[in-house]
C-alpha cells in the first residue's frame, strides 16, 4: 500500500509539473479524438436527420444497422482498418499505417455509429412532437429538418460528448493500428495499458488521473447540456 | 399550408362579402372501422367567433384538424371563401413552443411566413403588444406560465396574417384570469377582421366572446345556431341534453 500511496504521490507531481512527456500524450489524445468526432460529426449527424425525418425504403433496416454497430467491438475495428491500411491492403499505398491519420480513421469508424444512433432517436422524437406545428406555421421539409437541428443542439453536443468520451476511452483499435509508437502515436489508453505492464505506475496512475478527469468533465458537461435541454414538452 | 389530398374549394366572395364563411360537407373520417366524422356538414357566419361544442369524443379538434389540412377526410368538402384558401391558422389545445425564447418562437414564425426581413422587427413589435408578451419577450418559451404560453401560440399563429384562425380549447388548463386575457386576445383578432373557430366546453366563455355556436356530437353536427338562444333554446335534443349534462358522449 505504501507503494501504490508513493506512486498516486508522483504522479500527482508529475501532473501539476506539467511532466513534458505526459503532455504529450495528453495532447495526442486529445488531438486524435476531436478530429475522429469532428470527422464522425460530420457523418451521423446528416444520417441520423435523414433516418429520423425522412421515409424511404430500407429505412428501418438502415436503423437496425446503426443501433448494431454502435456496440462494434474495438479490436475488430482496429483488425479491419489494419487489414485496409497494410502495404498489401488497398489502402496500404497512402502509408498511413501506424500514424495518427490512422487512429483518427479507426475511432471514426467506431464513433460515427454512437453519433448518428443519437442523433436519429433525439431527432426522431422532436419530429414527432413538432411536424404539426411547422407544418401549421408554413415549414417546407429543408425548413423543418433546419429547425429541429438547431433545436436540438443541445441534445446533439451531448451525443458528440458520448463520441468523444468513447474515443478518449477507446484502446483496443488504436493499439492496432497505431502501434503505440513513444512520441509518434502513443495516446493516454496505450500509454497507461504500456507503463502498467512495466511497472512505472506513476505515469500510469498520472494518465490515468487525467483521463478520469476529462472523463468526468464530459460527463459534467452531457449533464448540465441535458439539464437545460430538456424542458417540459409542452408549455 | 400543407394539403394532403383534401378538396378545398375556394370560391369567390360575392360584393358584399359577407354572405358566406367556411363550409363543411358530408365530412367521413375513419380510424379502425369507426367514423370519427360521420358525414359532418355546417356551415359558418363569415365574421367573428363561431364556437364548436359538444361532449368529448364528439369530433370537434378532429374537425379541426381537417379543416386545417392536417388530416385528409374519406369523403367531404371544406369549402372556404378565396380569400381564406391557404390563410389558416391553427393553435394546438396544448401549444408545442420551439426551445427558443419567446422572441425567438415569433421571429421564427415571420422568418417560415417569408416576411421580408426589414418588415420583421415592426411584426414583432405588433405581436408581442397584441398578446402583451413585452415584458417577457427574452425568457424561454418553455418557462413561461399557461397563459402566457398560450398567448404566445395564438399570436404566433398570426405570424402568417391568416383570415380563418382554429383554436382547440385555448383556456382548458387556464385559471379565470389567464381565461380571461385568451378571451380579450380572441375578441380582438375577430375584430380586426380574423375569423375565428373556437372549441370550447366552457358555457360562459362561449356566451362572453362567440356569436354562433355549432354543436357537434358523434361525430355530426346538430345545429348551428346563433347566440344567446343556443344556450337558452337549442334546437336538437342532443344539445339540449348536454348542456343539462345528461350526455357524456
Amino acid at each position: 500500500m505504501p507503494e501504490i500511496g508513493d506512486s498516486i504521490l508522483t504522479a500527482l507531481g508529475l501532473i501539476v509539473s506539467g511532466d513534458p512527456d505526459l503532455i504529450e500524450i495528453v495532447l495526442l489524445s486529445l488531438r486524435v479524438s476531436l478530429t475522429a468526432v469532428a470527422l464522425a460529426a460530420m457523418i451521423g449527424v446528416p444520417l441520423g436527420a435523414a433516418l429520423a425525418v425522412l421515409r424511404f425504403p430500407g429505412r428501418g433496416a438502415l436503423v437496425l444497422l446503426v443501433n448494431a454497430l454502435m456496440g462494434l467491438p474495438p479490436v475488430v475495428v482496429g483488425l479491419f482498418v489494419y487489414l485496409c491500411l497494410s502495404a498489401t491492403g488497398p489502402f496500404g499505398v497512402f502509408g498511413l499505417l501506424y500514424t495518427p491519420g490512422a487512429m483518427i480513421i479507426a475511432q471514426t469508424i467506431l464513433v460515427a455509429p454512437i453519433i448518428a444512433a443519437l442523433s436519429r432517436a433525439t431527432l426522431a422524437e422532436m419530429a414527432a412532437e413538432y411536424d404539426d406545428t411547422l407544418r401549421m406555421l408554413g415549414a417546407s421539409p429543408t425548413e423543418t429538418i433546419a429547425t429541429l437541428l438547431w433545436d436540438a443542439r443541445f441534445a446533439l453536443v451531448t451525443a458528440l460528448l458520448a463520441g468523444l468520451g468513447r474515443a478518449l476511452a477507446e484502446v483496443g483499435a488504436v493499439m492496432l493500428v497505431g502501434g503505440n509508437i513513444d512520441h509518434v502515436t502513443r495516446v493516454m489508453t496505450t500509454a497507461i495499458a504500456l507503463e502498467t505492464s512495466r511497472g512505472a505506475l506513476p505515469m500510469a496512475l498520472g494518465l490515468g488521473m487525467v483521463l478520469l478527469l476529462l472523463t468526468l468533465i464530459l460527463n459534467a458537461a452531457v449533464i448540465g447540456l441535458r439539464a437545460r435541454f430538456e424542458g417540459p414538452a409542452h408549455a | 399550408m400543407p394539403e394532403r389530398g383534401r378538396r378545398i374549394i375556394p370560391f369567390p366572395l360575392p360584393p358584399a362579402l359577407a354572405a358566406t364563411g367556411l363550409q363543411v360537407e358530408g365530412i367521413r373520417l375513419e380510424r379502425e372501422g369507426n367514423a370519427l366524422l360521420d358525414g359532418t356538414d355546417l356551415a359558418l357566419s363569415p365574421h367573428g367567433i363561431s364556437a364548436l361544442m359538444g361532449p368529448n369524443g364528439a369530433g370537434k379538434t378532429l374537425l379541426l384538424r381537417v379543416i386545417a389540412g392536417l388530416e385528409t377526410p374519406e369523403a367531404g368538402e371544406v369549402r372556404m371563401p378565396a380569400h381564406m384558401r391557404g390563410r389558416v391558422g391553427l393553435v394546438f389545445q396544448r401549444p408545442v413552443l420551439l426551445r427558443r425564447s419567446l422572441r425567438g418562437n415569433l421571429t421564427h414564425a415571420l422568418r417560415l411566413a417569408r416576411v421580408p426581413r426589414q418588415d420583421r422587427n415592426d411584426r414583432l413589435a405588433e405581436l408581442l403588444e397584441l398578446g402583451q408578451l413585452d415584458r417577457i419577450a427574452d425568457r424561454p418559451a418553455r418557462r413561461l406560465s399557461g397563459g402566457e404560453a398560450q398567448r404566445l401560440a395564438i399570436v404566433r399563429a398570426l405570424a402568417r396574417r391568416p383570415a380563418l384562425l382554429l383554436v382547440d380549447e385555448p383556456t382548458a388548463h387556464l385559471d379565470p384570469r389567464g381565461a380571461q386575457a385568451v378571451e380579450a386576445l380572441l375578441g380582438r383578432i375577430a375584430r380586426d377582421g380574423t375569423k375565428v373557430v373556437l372549441v370550447s366546453h366552457d358555457t360562459g366563455q362561449v356566451s362572453r366572446i362567440a356569436a354562433e355556436v355549432a354543436f357537434l356530437h358523434r361525430g355530426r353536427c346538430r345545429e348551428v345556431t346563433p347566440m344567446p338562444a343556443f344556450l337558452s333554446a337549442p334546437q336538437s335534443a342532443e344539445a339540449r341534453a348536454y348542456l343539462e349534462g345528461s350526455i357524456l358522449l
